[in-house]
C-alpha cells in the first residue's frame, strides 16, 4: 500500500472540487498551516468525523544520554496530541482488523 | 477551531474561490485522510506529520459493569506522530 501525501491530495482537489492545479496544491498546503498555527497558537483543533488535536504540556523530567550515561534533565516541553472521533476509530476497526499491519 | 471554522479561515485565505468550494475541500481532504487509515494505508505531510496505524494485540478484558471477563480482540487503532515543523512550532519559544 502506497503513502498519502500532499501532492495525491491535491489531486483529488482538482478532480473532485474542480480547483486548477495551483489552487489545489495551495489549498492542501493552507489546509495544513491553518492546523500548525492554531496548535502554534496554543488552541485545540477539533474536526468532527475525523478526530482532535490536543496540545499536552510535558513537565520537566531526568533523562540519560544513552551512549556516555551522563545525567541530563529533558526540559519541559508542549506536544501535539491526536485523538481519533469514533468513527475513525469503528472505521479502522471495520474494514482492517485480523489483517497484517501495515 | 472547529471543522466548520477552519472552511471559513481557509474561504478567507482563499478569497478568489467559492465559500463552498472550502467546504467541499474539507470534506474531500478529511474523507480522503479517514478512508487511507480505513484501508490500512499511511498518511505523510512533510511539516506536519504522519498517520499511520498501530496494532493492539488481543486481551482479556472484563466487563465494568458485570464484573464478566470478556475477550477483546485484536485491532489497529489510527496513531499521528507530529512532524519536526510542527513540533517545533507549537513547542515553548524559549529554545
Amino acid at each position: 500500500m502506497t503513502t498519502l501525501t500532499k501532492a495525491e491530495l491535491a489531486d483529488l482537489l482538482f478532480e473532485q472540487v474542480g480547483l486548477n492545479k495551483r489552487e489545489a496544491k495551495e489549498m492542501v498546503e493552507t489546509f495544513f498551516e491553518e492546523i500548525r498555527q492554531q496548535l502554534e497558537q496554543g488552541e485545540t483543533v477539533k474536526l468532527s468525523g475525523f478526530g482532535n488535536f490536543q496540545l499536552r504540556d510535558k513537565p520537566q523530567r531526568p533523562g540519560r544520554n544513552p551512549k556516555t550515561g551522563e545525567e541530563i534533565p529533558i526540559e519541559a516541553r508542549r506536544v501535539v496530541t491526536f485523538h481519533p472521533s469514533q468513527k475513525l476509530k469503528s472505521m479502522v476497526e471495520q474494514n482492517y482488523s485480523g489483517t497484517t499491519p501495515a | 477551531m472547529t471543522r466548520s471554522e477552519l472552511i471559513a479561515n481557509l474561504a478567507e485565505r482563499h478569497p478568489q474561490l467559492l465559500a463552498k468550494d472550502a467546504e467541499l475541500a474539507v470534506k474531500v481532504i478529511l474523507d480522503t485522510l479517514g478512508d487511507t487509515l480505513a484501508s490500512g494505508g499511511r498518511i505523510e505531510i512533510r511539516g506536519f506529520g504522519s498517520f499511520a496505524l498501530n496494532y493492539r494485540p488481543p486481551r482479556q478484558g472484563r466487563n465494568p459493569k458485570s464484573g464478566d471477563k470478556v475477550q477483546v480482540p485484536a485491532k489497529y487503532v489510527p496513531h499521528f506522530k507530529a512532524g519536526k515543523e510542527l513540533r517545533e512550532r507549537v513547542d515553548y519559544p524559549a529554545k
